[in-house]
């Protein structure tokens, strides 16, 4: 218990929170980080997605490739790519933007793919062209399911950006591995702390989030989890 | 590759500490899934307690976990035991919520003939509902398996052997053929636990062959939430 009672004070002691290793700095760090991979992930496999979702094709093709990548170690990744391209942010980049790819293309399909086809054919017959019945159809009724993946995505690249101070010097997991070297538990619980403090907070706002996207004439009968392969009976 | 040949005894050494490390974890979060599955299947004030619990243990993310963790249940961060834990709280928290889907997609209709044929709700669950929902479950166990094994690497940072161990000492010693060696020799494992899984489930539900398809169907939708 005295390591928390430690670690807690390592939370509160205001050196912490001045200069270039301050708490605030280090959190702002993860949290950009978190948001561009997730951008530059999402720029992949969003379209993707959709054109898999909307098309049916190439389907397998993105469910073999997403258990795969599933199997492929981060921290070999990470350091792979620290290897050849040298210490810095490039690695963690790379190596977490391809890890964020499955959830969000698995996550833009299936939302598609979730969709009741004779909603699709209706539209299609009052004379919806496939680029509308995409953006007016598909896209609001997929995006519950869009934003799940997104929320997975994010919670591993959050996770694994920790890993990431292993290779340069950066973000809440550089307290960690700081922590670690120099036997200073109070930092290294402390810096723990912080990380999952922060996942949990995006957990919060992406759940809030996922509510909020169902439009709001579905919101009453459909089930928004997509694990429900089969109606559950209503109880 | 010269790397490769002249440390297969090195490459087995972190192979054997790796299965060691993540077979454990698997049996484990399977064996405490189900009860706890039953629990948010069967009542509704368990559902949203278990549900929410462990969707918020699913969100705390590993090497955090592996470094609070010795602080809670007082393993050394190096100690096996340690992974062990912090990874079978991981499947845990996966497959709790497979396991109430999947007890949730047995057909009501089922479950009333069981009840009608005079099946108690202990035989039930038994005979009827967990036989029914396996598919489900294997699904759920092969995505449990597949990122435990692949999570196990991560406590390699922290000191903890296995073949991460191999990234760890790639990386500071520059060898790039030893990153990759254990790159190859996780995501085989990996593939290895993966099949076994889909064996061990062929022969304990041989009826399962013939409806693949939906059992495929089962798999993506599990996969697309994990």
């Amino acid at each position: 218990m005295t390591f928390f009672i430690e670690a807690m004070a390592w939370l509160v002691d205001p050196a912490n929170y001045v200069g270039p290793n301050a708490i605030g700095v280090r959190v702002l760090e993860h949290l950009g980080f978190t948001l561009l991979t997730l951008f530059f992930a999402s720029v992949v496999a969003v379209p993707i997605g959709f054109l898999i979702g909307h098309t049916g094709r190439g389907r397998g093709l993105a469910v073999g490739s997403s258990g795969a990548l599933r199997a492929i170690p981060t921290l070999g990744l990470l350091t792979l790519v620290a290897l050849s391209v040298g210490i810095g942010l490039t690695a963690p980049y790379v190596a977490l933007t391809v890890l964020a790819i499955p959830p969000i293309l698995a996550g833009a399909y299936t939302g598609f793919e979730a969709i009741d086809r004779k909603t699709i054919d209706a539209a299609r017959a009052v004379g919806m062209s496939e680029g509308q019945i995409v953006r007016k159809v598909e896209l609001p009724l997929g995006l519950p399911l869009l934003i799940g993946g997104l929320r997975s995505a994010t919670l591993q690249i959050v996770a694994t950006a920790t890993l990431a101070a292993y290779v340069a010097d950066f973000g809440l997991g550089r307290y960690l591995f700081a922590g670690l070297k120099t036997r200073d538990y109070a930092e290294m619980l402390g810096g723990s702390i912080v990380v999952i403090l922060l996942a949990l907070a995006l957990e919060g706002i992406f759940t809030v989030l996922q509510k909020l996207v169902v439009p709001r004439g579905v919101a009453a009968g459909r089930p928004t989890d997509i694990r429900v392969g089969s109606p559950r009976p209503a109880r | 590759m010269t790397w490769i040949w002249s440390n297969l005894d090195l490459i087995w050494d972190r192979t054997l500490d790796h299965v060691l490390v993540s077979v454990p974890p698997i049996i484990l979060s399977f064996l405490i899934a189900v009860p706890l599955g039953w629990v948010a299947h069967r009542f509704r004030l368990g559902r949203g307690l278990v549900l929410t619990s462990v969707g918020l243990l699913y969100a705390v993310p590993s090497l955090p976990l592996f470094v609070v963790l010795p602080f809670i249940v007082g393993t050394s961060g190096r100690s096996p035991l340690n992974l062990i834990i912090a990874l079978t709280l991981y499947g845990v928290a996966l497959m709790v919520r497979v396991v109430a889907d999947g007890l949730a997609s047995v057909d009501r209709d089922v479950r009333q003939s069981a009840t009608a044929v005079g099946f108690s709700e202990g035989t039930q669950f038994w005979r009827v509902e967990l036989p029914l929902a396996g598919p489900v479950l294997l699904a759920g166990l092969r995505v449990v398996a597949v990122s435990t094994v692949s999570l196990t690497t991560v406590g390699a940072v922290i000191g903890a052997q296995s073949l991460g161990s191999l990234f760890t000492d790639g990386f500071q010693r520059g060898i790039q053929a030893e990153i990759i060696a254990g790159i190859v020799a996780t995501v085989t494992l990996a593939l290895l636990f993966d099949g076994a899984l889909v064996l061990l489930g062929r022969l304990l539900m041989p009826w399962t062959r013939a409806t693949q398809a939906t059992g495929r169907a089962t798999r993506t939708a599990v996969e697309a939430t994990a």
